[in-house]
């Protein structure tokens, strides 16, 4: 968790540059011979990245049907096979697609998914930048608002209330 | 140059930008309405219907076997979708393996089950408890029950001998007689 | 009977919309201002009609009327009277008939308003009122009619259908499916009704910005007219979206209380083009800039109103949130590509209009770091919005779907939020038109020292999570400067009036309810910054299968599973509850009962957890599963979430302070008005 999370925030300062990392990275678990020494805890920490087609958007970890057990199963027993994290991922999306993952694989078509908020933030900075760097001369007089001829007890009783506030 | 050639210009220079602002919103509009159709359209139009051919698929059985359904042009195909954690598939398998039995000898029809969303050794174990003889196999990728989407499991989709779509069945078939009814028609010559 | 008068009233409300709308129409055309008159009539009328369809259904719902299709779908008879009151919304032709009665409120309420001021905006507002709700009564007549029945076919098959069949019979159940059990939990009998007025009350403020856009009149008089109406919206609004979370972390059972879901999402777009345009209209008052943007920001919250109402209920997305899918998809879609074609064709029409010759006159000026937020905001919107969209993009190109998950909204906003957190605390230091480093650094040093202190501690405390010390820093940031601004100016102010310290901060509040509202929001957000980075950087978790008797250890806690008990309850459901008893640092500090409950009427289980919680963090048990015959053992799921009450009482301060700012001001208008009231000056003051 700590790791991961301060990768996202050094994207914090180079966010749209890196978006290489947004594939994210699996740590390999270390191989556990015994199936019955695979914890809840090893199983869920996969499944957690993962979600199954028949309960959409919610993670693998936490979906209550059959089939997610079942999927769920699988995975201590791969894991008790020695597979790695970065193995099992890659058996389900083969077996089940891409929709397994919870974000597109950078590739293809995907990269439009990856490219277009970044490209929107940075056309919409460059408005931005436009709009500081349009304008060329500081307000002429004519277009602030003329002071308006109010009776000075009124003006007094402004100056008053403003500076209440 | 004076000002107010220099005015003129600049003009000029904002109305042109001003163009390309408004022909930009129409077309991102545009997009994304176009992006809304299409999957509402995918989203009304609900499985491959009844007429219509068939989307071509490359099934790998559990027992290793591949088998391209452009290949089995000729043969009556009923194609069942199920899963080993989908209780109402249940009711229907024994009725699907005897239908099978029935069919095979005469070799023009061929039954194929996709488990979809399943896990290996699950559909398997359910192949076993149920005596399933003909070709099962997974849908890696889901992709067949993407090409043909499907709602949920099961359903059985049944072919021509041309690989024109002629009967679907959502949910399961009730009894062995419904299955049959369902194939004699395509038998006729 | 009660069902012909639901649904005459309502056939009567969507006549009645048409002819406002062409009454309307045709008064403007025919300069006959009793056309409009008679349309603002019409208007008026739409809410007493729709209350009385409303009523005749919750009377069909509260009395078990299960020969009405929607009654009996979301009603039964184990349900208790506030349930079945509630049921009102629980599904999807009810929650559209309930939405039009919202809808018709807020118009009518509109309509009693002084209109001597503005009167050409009048017949466009009453337009665009009366095309929205007249848009969905139809879908609730034609569509998705609550008060359609059930009838027998002579061939043994039900059909839904408002008028007789030939040769049917009604058909007359005695008891009805029920209402999903995720929807029996007091959140979410709150949570919708919170969002949908959040939606309808937006589209008063846009309908004055469209006919300010009609009739040309480009000044700011429709964004002081709707500035209250924005805010009272963008509360309901956050209400919702609060009250959502709490209801996820209280009975989904995953142990968050957001899971960027597609609907989540849906919802939560319009809040954030709200967020922006409630800053961004300040800077229209103060400096008359910015007309273009605020039309844009209030043409985009409208449409994404419909927008997140089309996701949810067209079922063009899958999720938890999303009613059945129906044929309403088509016609959302119709009426969207119109609203939204329309809108923005108005607007480039309009837009030299709008032009202004003001500009910007400091990068540091507060309203440029005002409209840096703004963009912030809006770079949030497009991920949202890509992030929802993306997916039907992939499936149309590649035939195959893809997920796009909390980790991808998650990496891509996070440094958004935390940048728009600097700017909270930056921008109330900046000064309007012009602000130097020298004099914001000025402002902002001593601030800046004293929340230094925050991640200090943290240090100190042993966190070595850069991302949550940056986040903290920032929270505690923004709190001084919030702070400080109130101190300095309650002392300022009791020094001139010679008040006591607690008067004068008082009076300050008072007398600037929209500013001082707004720093409170501020504080709100800096508490519910707290919990998130808690809960989202620093979540334990564990599973693990106990037998009776056995412990298990997550963080400074020890949890013994105890015993369970199976048993059907009388109101239709089979619970099984586990009782395990919590020890924090070996000290006994109580039992919780986590439970599944399984309705046998819509065959759906539920997972309660069971939570101890405390400001310092929420002990959270969930049942994953137990044996069923010996009841010896059961798998927990076991969160440690840090911080997360941070989160609600932030909600809690945060709604607060947008009800400060919503207040009506006191009778006494400003001296300048009272002045231009007593002999009028023709100049208006910027």
């Amino acid at each position: 968790m700590g790791t991961q999370s301060d990768l996202r925030w050094l994207l914090l300062i180079g966010i749209f540059l890196s978006i290489g990392l947004w594939g994210g990275a699996g740590t390999a678990l270390a191989q556990t011979p015994d199936p019955r020494q695979i914890t809840d805890d090893q199983v869920n920490a996969i499944a957690k990245h993962l979600y199954c087609p028949v309960c959409e958007n919610v993670p693998l970890d936490v979906c209550g049907t059959q089939a997610c057990e079942q999927w769920r199963q699988l995975i201590r027993q791969k894991l008790a096979e020695g597979w790695s994290e970065a193995q099992i991922r890659q058996y389900f999306v083969e077996q089940y697609g891409d929709r397994v993952l919870a974000t597109p694989p950078p590739r293809g078509i995907n990269w439009l998914a990856y490219l277009v908020p970044p490209v929107a933030i940075l056309l919409g900075a460059w408005i931005l930048v436009r709009a500081f760097r349009g304008r060329k001369h500081p307000p002429s007089p004519s277009t602030l608002p003329q002071s308006e001829h109010l009776p000075p007890e009124v003006v007094k009783q402004i100056e008053q209330e403003l500076r209440e506030r | 140059m004076s000002v107010e050639q220099a005015q003129a210009q600049e003009q000029q220079a904002s109305t042109i930008r001003l163009r390309w602002g408004r022909g930009l919103a129409w077309l991102a509009l545009f997009v994304l309405l176009i992006i809304l159709a299409g999957g509402l359209l995918r989203n009304q139009q609900g499985a491959v219907s009844v007429g219509e051919r068939i989307p071509e698929f490359t099934l790998t059985t559990f027992d290793g076997q591949t088998l391209r359904s452009a290949d089995l042009r000729g043969k009556v195909l009923v194609i069942n979708f199920w899963a080993s954690w989908c209780k109402p598939c249940e009711q229907e398998a024994a009725d699907l393996e005897a239908a099978w039995r029935f069919y095979q000898p005469r070799g023009d029809v061929l039954f194929l089950g996709i488990a979809y969303v399943d896990t290996e050794p699950e559909a398997r174990a359910y192949l076993e408890k149920f005596g399933i003889t003909y070709p099962n196999g997974p849908d890696l990728g889901t992709r067949i029950s993407q090409a043909f989407r499907i709602r949920g499991v099961p359903e059985t989709y049944i072919v021509d001998r041309e690989g024109t779509l002629q009967f679907v069945q959502i949910g399961p078939f009730r009894s062995l007689s419904q299955i049959k009814s369902a194939i004699d028609p395509l038998l006729q010559p | 009977m009660i069902t012909e008068l639901g649904y005459g009233t309502l056939a009567i409300t969507f006549f009645l919309a048409l002819y406002g709308i062409g009454a309307a129409i045709w008064g403007v055309q025919k300069r006959k201002p009793e056309w409009v008159e008679s349309a603002r009539n019409a208007m008026l009328l739409t809410f007493p009609l729709l209350t009385i369809s409303c009523a005749s259904m919750i009377y069909l719902l509260v009395n078990g009327n299960y020969e009405v299709e929607y009654v009996s779908s979301v009603t039964s008879n184990s349900m208790p009277l506030y349930l079945r009151i509630t049921a009102l919304w629980g599904g999807q032709a009810g929650s559209l008939l309930f939405w039009s009665w919202l809808m018709s409120a807020f118009a009518s309420a509109v309509t009693l308003r002084n209109w001597q001021r503005d009167r050409e905006f009048l017949p466009w507002v009453i337009v665009v009122s009366l095309v929205t709700l007249g848009f969905f009564l139809g879908l609730t007549l034609f569509v998705e009619n609550p008060f359609d029945r059930l009838w027998l076919l002579p061939n043994g098959i039900a059909v839904k259908s408002f008028f007789a069949r030939e040769g049917a019979i009604p058909f007359y159940q005695s008891d009805g499916k029920g209402l999903n059990p995720l929807l029996r939990h007091p959140g979410m009998i709150v949570h919708p009704p919170m969002l949908y007025l959040g939606f309808v009350s937006f589209v008063i403020p846009f309908a004055f910005a469209i006919a300010a856009l009609i009739t040309n009149r480009t000044d700011d008089r429709w964004i002081q007219i709707t500035r209250r109406w924005s805010l009272v919206a963008w509360l309901f609004l956050s209400l919702g979206l609060i009250l959502g979370a709490r209801w996820a972390y209280d009975v989904l059972g995953w142990g968050g209380y957001w899971g960027w879901d597609p609907v989540e999402i849906a919802a939560f777009m319009p809040w954030l083009t709200g967020t922006a345009f409630l800053h961004s209209v300040m800077i229209q008052e103060k400096r008359g800039m910015l007309k273009h943007w605020n039309m844009i920001l209030i043409i985009l919250t409208y449409n994404l109103v419909i927008f997140g109402t089309f996701l949810t209920r067209s079922g063009v997305l899958s999720s938890v949130h999303s009613f059945a899918q129906s044929a309403i998809g088509p016609l959302f879609f119709v009426y969207i590509g119109a609203s939204s074609a329309l809108s923005l064709g108005l607007l480039l029409h309009r837009w030299q209009d709008l032009k202004t010759d003001l500009h910007m006159t400091s990068v540091l000026s507060r309203e440029a770091l005002f409209l840096l937020n703004n963009l912030l905001f809006m770079g949030i919107l497009v991920i949202c919005f890509w992030g929802v969209i993306f997916p039907l993009l992939s499936e149309i190109i590649t035939g195959q779907k893809v997920t796009v998950g909390p980790p991808f909204y998650e990496r891509a906003t996070a440094p958004l939020f935390a940048a728009l957190l600097l700017l909270m605390g930056i921008a109330p230091l900046a000064a309007w038109r012009h602000s130097t480093l020298q004099t914001l650094g000025k402002a902002v040093w001593k601030p800046t020292l004293v929340s230094l202190l925050a991640p200090l501690t943290a240090v100190l405390l042993g966190v070595r999570n850069l991302a949550a010390l940056i986040g903290f820093w920032l929270a505690a940031f923004v709190a001084c400067v919030t702070l400080y601004e109130y101190g300095r100016a309650a002392i300022a102010r009791s020094r001139t009036h010679g008040e006591s310290l607690p008067l004068a901060f008082w009076n300050l509040v008072g007398r600037n309810r929209r500013r001082y509202g707004g720093y409170i929001i501020h504080l709100g957000v800096v508490l519910m910054a707290i919990g998130i980075l808690g809960i989202e950087l620093f979540q334990k978790e564990t599973q693990a299968t106990l037998a009776r008797g056995e412990e298990l250890r997550l963080g400074p806690y020890t949890m013994r599973f105890e015993s369970l008990a199976v048993f059907d309850t009388a109101d239709g459901r089979n619970v099984a509850r586990a009782v395990v008893s919590v020890y924090k640092n070996g000290r006994f500090v109580g039992e919780l009962y986590p439970r599944r409950d399984y309705y046998y009427e819509s065959q759906q289980p539920m997972t309660i957890p069971g939570v101890r919680s405390t400001m310092e963090d929420d002990f959270y048990v969930l049942l994953v599963d137990w044996q069923p015959i010996s009841s010896a053992g059961a798998t927990f799921k076991v969160y440690q979430n840090p911080l997360v009450n941070w989160l609600w009482l932030g909600g809690f301060v945060f709604i607060l302070g947008t009800l400060i700012a919503a207040w009506p001001e006191s009778e006494k208008s400003p001296a300048i008005a009272r002045a231009k009231r007593q002999a009028p000056l023709g100049a208006e003051a910027s």
